[in-house]
């Protein structure tokens, strides 16, 4: 070796670390070309993250009004008259009683010099009218209460919900443009006086479902509707998907047909998610009659739609596993099975769950196949399972971004919160198995 | 190669040279392998042939080997000799497209007929790789693996002894008998591939086959696999793969030097490396090219 590298002639050159100009020049340019380079990097990064901070930054400023609930306290009697006049306390009595005059009754108390009608009207319209439905709850729940008079808060109506959290942007807009007129704006000036005004944190946005009106519709159906979707989705594609991979990764023949069905699968990850609603839709609702709107359609349209997902991330995982663990278990052994089930799974289950994880948050954020089965529908109450109407979160946000009220710009902001909260979770939850059960060898 | 000479040259000049002792056990046993005594063959491959998908790999190679013999299965990369090494346990069998022509006997059995169970023959013909490669699992489920699979262990208490003594006969227990739960991929090269071997014997197999078992270790940990091949003998029957020509000398009895697919000789390792028939042989093992 010594020889040959002795043959060749060294240049003649003063000292090894003296640049002929050429050289040196080139050594310049190639130096510029890094630096160069690494400045388009961090530019990259630089916009990327001032786009993504603009973005966030903007949803959670007009989020955050949405976890915020605006209540006014009133004086409320439960007039034995108004609501059960002949005594008896049947349920059925309470509930159909007009609780609607017993909120008017009680917001007249509040402003006694109010007699006119039209401003009683105006007055009235500071209260939600899901108030009643609080007053007929409370009756409901205990019957005791009617004839006595408690001090209960109830919320704002939307628009004076809007003016309590942000009363700046009344200013300067003429009377007639705005929603809240000037008196209106004086009495709820009034009640901050008396102490009957409070912001609190909203917590039924959580617990109930959408509604006609903005300050009491909440994302808890959407939530329960996602849940219920999810769940079909995981249990009817992560072992349908797992053993597909399985199959095709260690035991399939390498022949033509199997190859014509690992490109196909490769191809359906590219497939328009829409189509995957159009399939659902004559799959599952027209061929096998299932509901309309059910989670139970959306949980296997999104299964179908993920599954390739699912099938590419696990036969990833099961290439990366080495080589030699298969041949270490063969040479023992084991079975074309045992050596599967045993070593090879037991390796690649991070990055199968990594997979179904990603799989699963693409199933959360997309909308499009459910327009095509119907969960796109106003549902107000809160599913009972997988067979019950519902929706899910990225469809009412898009149903709340789609409504006129004020009110739902905020909920809208507020329901993109959630779906990036349970998004970033799952991720999370994703990076959180890969590093714990991540296995060197 | 020079330190591993050295420690060659060192255990000649120790007196301890197991090459010497194999002069006097070729000088004992019978002159060539093929008029042995049939009970003394444990592996007959006649005639076979390997091929990869439409690439010959193997060209009718007629090989026995001995009970209780080391045969070191020399050449330079891509003759054939791991094809070869690999066909006695059939792991060519998981490689897409390979086929493999002619007989091997196992106890006079033929391997590759019919009605034979590629698991049974595997758990009578056992593997170490050239890389070692314990499972991700603790040092104890590494060798209690194979004897679990096939139900070598009727309980917990003989799952252990089996265990302890694989680890013994592998010259390991002293080292790892208080960290058997810590896993097996925490221990060094030289230990792992050791581990690998307490894994292979664990399921007491007839044949050993060993592809290359130290040309990932270093010279003392060589040192250490070759002191246990020559122990292994006694019970059992080892085939190994070798490039170094120092290691077949020092650890085997019967040596058979491949080249393009071809078996080019076979017989006693000193007659091979003193006295070869062919000069194929004779250029490869001075160096002259491999």
């Amino acid at each position: 070796m010594t020889d040959t590298s002795a043959a060749i002639p060294a240049p003649a050159r003063a000292s090894p670390w003296q640049l002929s100009d050429a050289t040196a020049r080139r050594v310049r340019r190639r130096k510029r070309a890094d630096t160069r380079f690494q400045l388009y990097g961090v530019g990259a990064i630089f916009i990327a993250l001032a786009v993504l901070i603009v973005l966030l930054s903007s949803i959670a400023g007009s989020g955050i009004g949405g976890f915020v609930q605006t209540r006014f306290a009133l004086d409320v009697t439960f007039d034995e008259k108004l609501i059960d006049p002949s005594g008896t306390r049947d349920r059925a009595v309470l509930a159909k009683a007009d609780y609607g005059v017993v909120l008017m009754n009680a917001v007249s108390a509040a402003f006694p010099e109010v007699t006119d009608r039209q401003a009683k009207r105006d007055l009235r319209k500071l209260f939600s009218n899901s108030a009643r439905f609080q007053l007929r709850g409370m009756v409901l729940d205990d019957p005791s209460i009617v004839g006595t008079t408690q001090k209960i808060w109830v919320p704002a109506s939307s628009d004076a919900d809007g003016f309590v959290k942000d009363g700046a942007t009344t200013k300067g807009i003429a009377e007639a443009d705005r929603r809240l007129k000037d008196r209106q704006i004086e009495w709820i000036g009034q009640l901050s006086e008396r102490g009957a005004v409070e912001k609190r944190f909203n917590w039924s946005f959580f617990t109930s479902a959408d509604s006609r009106e903005p300050e009491v519709a909440g994302i808890g159906g959407a939530l329960l509707g996602s849940f219920y979707t999810l769940l079909i989705t995981l249990l009817v594609c992560f072992p349908i998907g797992v053993l597909a991979a399985i199959y095709l990764e260690e035991f399939a023949p390498k022949n033509r047909l199997t190859d014509l069905i690992e490109v196909n699968i490769n191809n359906l990850a590219a497939v328009p998610s829409i189509v995957f609603g159009l399939l659902g839709l004559a799959v599952f609702i027209q061929t096998f009659g299932l509901p309309r709107s059910a989670p139970i359609v959306g949980g296997l349209t999104m299964a179908l739609l993920i599954l390739p997902t699912i099938i590419v991330a696990t036969r990833a995982a099961l290439k990366a596993v080495p080589p030699s663990i298969r041949e270490a278990a063969y040479g023992v052994g084991a079975s074309p099975i045992q050596v599967v089930a045993q070593h090879v799974v037991p390796l690649a289950m991070p990055g199968i769950l990594t997979g179904t994880i990603i799989g699963m948050a693409r199933a959360l954020g997309e909308t499009a196949p459910l327009l095509m089965i119907g969960m796109v529908a106003f549902i107000a109450d809160l599913p009972g399972g997988p067979m019950d109407a519902a929706t899910v979160l990225p469809v009412q946000i898009f149903l709340w971004a789609d409504s006129p009220e004020r009110g739902f710009e905020e909920k809208t902001a507020a329901g993109t919160i959630v779906l990036l909260v349970f998004l970033i979770l799952m991720n999370a939850i994703a990076i959180y198995l890969r590093k714990r059960f991540e296995i060197r060898w | 190669m020079d330190r591993e000479a050295d420690v060659a040259e060192a255990r000649i000049d120790q007196g301890e040279s197991p090459f010497r002792a194999n002069f006097a056990l070729g000088e004992n046993s019978s002159a060539t392998p093929d008029a042995g005594a049939p009970q003394q063959i444990a592996v007959t491959a006649k005639d076979v042939s390997v091929f990869y998908g439409k690439k010959q790999a193997l060209f009718s190679v007629n090989l026995n080997i001995e009970r209780n013999r080391v045969t070191a299965l020399i050449g330079p990369s891509g003759c054939g000799k791991s094809t070869f090494l690999r066909c006695i346990n059939r792991m060519n069998d998981t490689i897409e497209g390979c086929r493999v022509t002619g007989e091997i006997k196992l106890d006079g059995t033929d391997i590759y007929g019919r009605g034979i169970d590629v698991v049974q023959l595997r758990a009578r013909v056992g593997m170490v790789f050239q890389k070692p490669n314990p499972f991700p699992k603790s040092i104890y489920e590494n060798v209690a693996y194979g004897p679990r699979i096939h139900g070598l262990a009727a309980n917990g208490r003989e799952l252990d002894d089996i265990v302890e003594q694989s680890l013994r006969r592998a010259g390991l227990f002293d080292e790892v008998s208080d960290r058997l739960n810590t896993p097996g991929t925490s221990l060094s090269g030289g230990q792992q591939q050791r581990l690998c071997i307490a894994r292979a014997i664990a399921i007491s197999p007839e044949v050993i086959l060993m592809d290359e078992p130290c040309s990932a270790l270093d010279p003392i940990a060589t040192a250490k696999v070759e002191e246990l091949i020559d122990e292994l003998r006694e019970h059992f029957t080892i085939a190994i793969v070798t490039h170094n020509m120092q290691q077949a000398a020092r650890v085997s009895q019967y040596t058979a030097f491949f080249h393009l697919g071809n078996l080019v000789e076979f017989g006693p390792t000193e007659h091979i490396f003193t006295n070869p028939t062919e000069e194929r042989t004779q250029d490869y093992i001075t160096g002259r090219f491999g």
